[in-house]
């Protein structure tokens, strides 16, 4: 392989936000901007589709690794993929272009700059998950801090700037002590790069700190109980498109984070902090699932349900088993695509009622059909109904808890229900009962794009809700050969 | 007579000064011409610098008071650039103020003629005398707006203070005489008795007087007021250039003769170094005129660059080096934009004045987001990478605890510069402000904005430049 595919997956969203910044915006532009970015992000998609198609299933080596010299002696540009990785670009590149279709009526000021930073966004958002080193990671990872900061500010509801800053500080307060870890990583050993670390692996004395170091940028960015309440405000205030990148993908930069990094480099240290890690992840399952119980807002109750899943993302990463890790992974796939379909279904309706509050609502099946069915499917996934994707990622993360630690799956399992009891509540209270508000009665059902959008979230939510298969086998090798490594590490220490 | 070749930029830049004296007494009206010679006399002291002492790896010259090797070349070329930017950028400010007198091309001249010799000296006395000499300079600049109250408030302020920390660095450094017998660096480090208090003392003195000049925390009190009350153009000045030589004669001035005393200062300039990172993050945040908030963030600043300082390696030295000329670009960059403020011959220099910039301003503004993400070190723009070096030197030293307070209070200083980027992109608009700027102005906007945003590309071409600045 000599052409630089990941680097072009990379670069190719900026050079599209080039096009559009020495574009000019006005209305009549307005369409042909919009399908350079969605010219842009697609060729990506296809890109990523075309690397799934390359990638060897067959073994855990990162694949189309590229090499520079960039901070000559220190840190090199180093960018690759794993069995791991390779899913959540493709997560990444698939939800961009739905994110710009949907523009359509949630945005309706300055068009052009949203997406450009949409475009930036994916750039940076591919970053994080192929670099393949520690200051090139953290490089990619605070970048994304930009755009989203200025996605929520710009373009978000009336309590946008109070919801922009809190994002930005909480995260950034999080990220920077793993920067000092990061620089800490270089003195120790002498590289950054991840490839090299995972074969030298680090003295058992420093594990403690620098996997704490770590934790609070991941612990954040995920985000655990209890540090996680910048993410109902973020995603109220967030307009759609924002709610969708950010619930789809930044969530999922922890998630990779803490296998990638805290269980790749940090075993001994894993296996010490695993008990935090439970008790927190049962928090957020069961806490979150309460208050999302009780919430009035749409968005604020999907917010939480994140966090809960988000629970059930950490709880099984750190079961270190295979079912465990596989159903993390697949359940961030699965949170992806069913999340964000939640934030656009939520944004159908805000569209035209400009309200989020669930009491809004409620009789909306006969007036909207299609809506209604699509909403239908996305609360099932949303809940792990089987025959979804959310089912299989929940099933597996309880089957490794359950070979880990009975009490904590039973826990867990809680957590399920109570998922089941606040998606249902809400589907029920906004799309049946009866017909109260009568402005309800202008609602239109879903238009071309939108219909298109939840469609092409709804196909692979089904298909890999029967047949996982093709996820699997991506990721099988890679995790087997991480659990491999960390319990070898175990006994070696 | 060989020696006086190496101090040619020097002699240079004094007779360029005497001759333009001379030149606008005798001509009327000749503001125009004597500040474009002075554009020019600094480029050619820039080129001559360049070409006859770069290559230089050491050289004393008059006894060993003057040195002449990479450090003081590099600065020199730095000084001379930031200057000949400033003079570039001041004329149609000036002119607005009716304050173009042939004296401020003039005594930026003396200035940076002063600076020079002071980043060259190797002896107290030299130091000394530069120092003084670009003080002078600097207070009659600082009041340049003479019928401003503030201006001359500023002025004022700026003397009385400096002439204070000026006594207290010379009582410094008759307290090292008296103790080594001598005032030449070099034989300063021979003579060293590590066990005489008095040295130490001496150390403190002169430490207190240079944290004056840079305005480090707790030296700092003058700064707000004086920035805030001179001329724009001359803040510029003031937050970039005198920095460079203070920072270069810090280095030196502890690393030449007292590095074998460095348990007695490292924990001052760690000291130094935390409080300003720290105040200048949280003073900055009730900030209301930018020049103030400037001046607080540049207090932080510094507390980065001495971080690298007090590290007590060459990669900290280095890395302090690298911030001070990454901060002087953004610094450019961000004094450009206060410039073009401008509605109707009126500057405006108060934050809510940016509200709404970016619906009439979309260049101006997105350079600003890119200067200020950048103060603020969020990656990947040049910020971040100035920051990373520090950093990456202070935790060489296993000086964690200055890291992270140093990373902490970056959070803290965030939330200051992301209150500016809310003001010019979140906040309703205003009126428009004028459009036609100096080509300079545009020039040296555009040109930081660039260098801030596309440095990622290649960071270590910095990095090979300063890697010849060796102490230890």
């Amino acid at each position: 392989m000599n052409f630089p595919i990941i680097s072009a997956l990379i670069l190719l969203p900026t050079i599209g936000s080039l096009f559009l910044i020495f574009s000019k915006s006005n209305d009549q532009s307005n369409s042909t901007i919009k399908y350079v970015a969605l010219f842009t992000s697609v060729v990506n998609f296809l890109l990523s589709i075309y690397l799934w198609f390359l990638f060897d299933e067959t073994t855990s080596a990162f694949q189309f690794v590229e090499d520079r010299e960039w901070l000559i002696g220190i840190v090199n540009y180093k960018v690759g993929v794993d069995g791991i990785s390779i899913l959540f670009v493709i997560l990444t590149t698939f939800i961009t272009p739905l994110c710009i279709i949907s523009v359509n009526n949630s945005v309706k000021k300055r068009l052009r700059d949203f997406l450009i930073a949409i475009l930036i966004m994916e750039s940076f958002m591919i970053g994080v998950f192929c670099s393949l080193d520690l200051v090139i990671f953290y490089l990619f990872f605070e970048a994304g801090l930009i755009p989203m900061f200025l996605i929520i500010g710009i373009w978000g509801g009336p309590k946008r700037v109070y919801s922009a800053f809190k994002f930005f500080l909480y995260t950034l307060l999080g990220s920077v002590l793993m920067l000092v870890a990061i620089i800490s990583i270089y003195w120790i050993t002498g590289t950054t790069d991840v490839v090299k670390l995972y074969e030298l692996g680090i003295d058992s004395k420093y594990q403690n700190l620098l996997w704490l170091a770590f934790f609070s940028s991941f612990a954040v960015k995920t985000p655990m109980w209890p540090v996680h309440t910048w993410l109902p405000d973020a995603h109220v205030e967030a307009p759609t498109a924002g709610s969708v990148l950010l619930a789809a993908i930044l969530l999922k930069m922890a998630g990779y984070g803490f296998i990638r990094f805290s269980l790749g480099l940090f075993p001994i240290a894993s296996d010490l902090f695993t008990p935090l890690i439970y008790a927190l992840s049962l928090i957020a399952i069961i806490f979150t699932s309460l208050i999302a119980l009780m919430q009035e807002d749409m968005k604020k109750l999907i917010a939480y349900s994140s966090v809960a899943h988000m629970g059930f993302v950490t709880l099984g990463i750190f079961t270190i088993q295979q079912q465990g890790i596989e159903g993390s992974i697949i359940q961030m796939i699965s949170h992806g695509l069913v999340s964000a379909a939640l934030f656009l279904c939520v944004g159908v309706v805000y569209d035209r009622m400009h309200s989020r509050l669930i009491n809004t609502y409620g009789g909306i099946v006969s007036i909207i059909p299609k809506y209604s069915v699509l909403f239908m499917l996305f609360t099932l996934a949303a809940l792990g109904l089987p025959g979804t994707s959310g089912f299989i990622g929940e099933f597996l993360i309880l089957m490794g808890a359950f070979k880990d630690n009975f009490l904590v799956a039973v826990i867990a399992s809680l957590g399920v229900i109570l998922g089941a009891a606040y998606m249902l509540w809400l589907y029920k209270r906004v799309v049946f009962g009866k017909l109260v508000n009568n402005d309800l009665n202008k609602l239109t059902d879903l238009d071309k794009s939108e219909y298109f959008i939840l469609i092409s979230l709804a196909l692979p939510t089904l298909f890999f809700g029967f047949y996982p298969e093709p996820l699997f086998n991506t990721i099988e090798v890679s995790v087997n050969d991480l659990i491999e490594m960390y319990n070898s590490n175990l006994i070696n220490k | 007579m060989i020696n006086l070749s190496f101090i040619i930029p020097e002699i240079f830049i004094s007779l360029s000064v005497m001759f333009l004296l001379i030149l606008g007494v005798f001509k009327k009206n000749s503001f125009e011409l004597i500040h474009n010679l002075s554009i020019i006399v600094l480029l050619i002291t820039g080129i001559i610098v360049f070409n006859e002492t770069l290559d230089i790896e050491k050289i004393l010259l008059f006894n060993g008071s003057v040195v002449i090797d990479y450090l003081s070349s590099f600065m020199k070329i730095i000084t001379l650039l930031a200057a000949f930017i400033v003079l570039a950028i001041s004329k149609n400010y000036l002119d607005n103020f009716k304050i173009s007198k042939i004296e401020y091309p003039i005594l930026i001249l003396s200035s940076v003629l002063g600076m020079m010799v002071m980043i060259s000296s190797n002896d107290l006395i030299v130091f000394y005398m530069g120092l003084e000499l670009q003080s002078l300079a600097l207070y009659v600049l600082a009041t340049f707006n003479r019928n401003n109250l503030k201006s001359s408030e500023a002025g004022l302020k700026y003397f009385v203070l400096s002439a204070l920390s000026s006594g207290l660095l010379l009582y410094g450094c008759s307290l090292i005489y008296g103790f080594s017998g001598s005032t030449n660096f070099e034989i300063i480090a021979s003579q060293l008795d590590s066990n005489e208090y008095a040295l130490t003392f001496g150390i403190v003195f002169i430490l207190v007087g240079l944290a004056f000049k840079i305005s480090a925390v707790p030296f700092h009190m003058w700064a707000p007021d004086v920035y805030e009350g001179s001329p724009t153009t001359v803040t510029l000045f003031f937050t970039m250039v005198p920095k460079i030589a203070a920072l270069t004669v810090f280095i030196r001035f502890l690393y030449v003769p007292f590095l074998e005393l460095i348990d007695q200062w490292q924990m001052i300039l760690v000291f130094l170094s935390i409080a300003s990172m720290l105040f200048g993050a949280i003073a900055a945040i009730g900030q209301k005129n930018i020049k103030r908030l400037i001046a607080y963030s540049s207090i932080g600043h510094i507390g980065y660059a001495l971080a690298g300082v007090a590290s007590a390696s060459n990669d900290g030295i280095q890395s302090s080096v690298i911030y001070l000329t990454i901060y002087i670009v953004m610094n450019l960059g961000f004094f450009s934009c206060l410039l073009m403020l401008r509605r109707n011959d009126n500057y405006y220099e108060s934050i809510d004045d940016l509200s709404g910039l970016s619906k009439n301003h979309p260049i101006l503004s997105f350079s600003l987001l890119v200067i200020l993400f950048s103060l603020a070190g969020i990656p990947p723009l040049a910020g971040f990478f100035a920051k990373f070096y520090i950093f990456k030197a202070v935790i060489e030293q296993s000086m964690y605890f200055l890291a992270i307070v140093g990373l902490l209070s970056t959070v803290i200083a965030a939330f200051y510069y992301l209150r500016i980027i809310k003001i010019i992109y979140f906040d309703p608009e205003k009126e428009k402000y004028d459009q036609d700027h100096s080509p300079w102005l545009k020039f040296s906007l555009i040109l930081s904005t660039l260098l801030i945003l596309f440095y990622f590309i290649s960071p270590s071409q910095l990095v090979e430049v300063v890697s010849r600045i060796n102490f230890i």
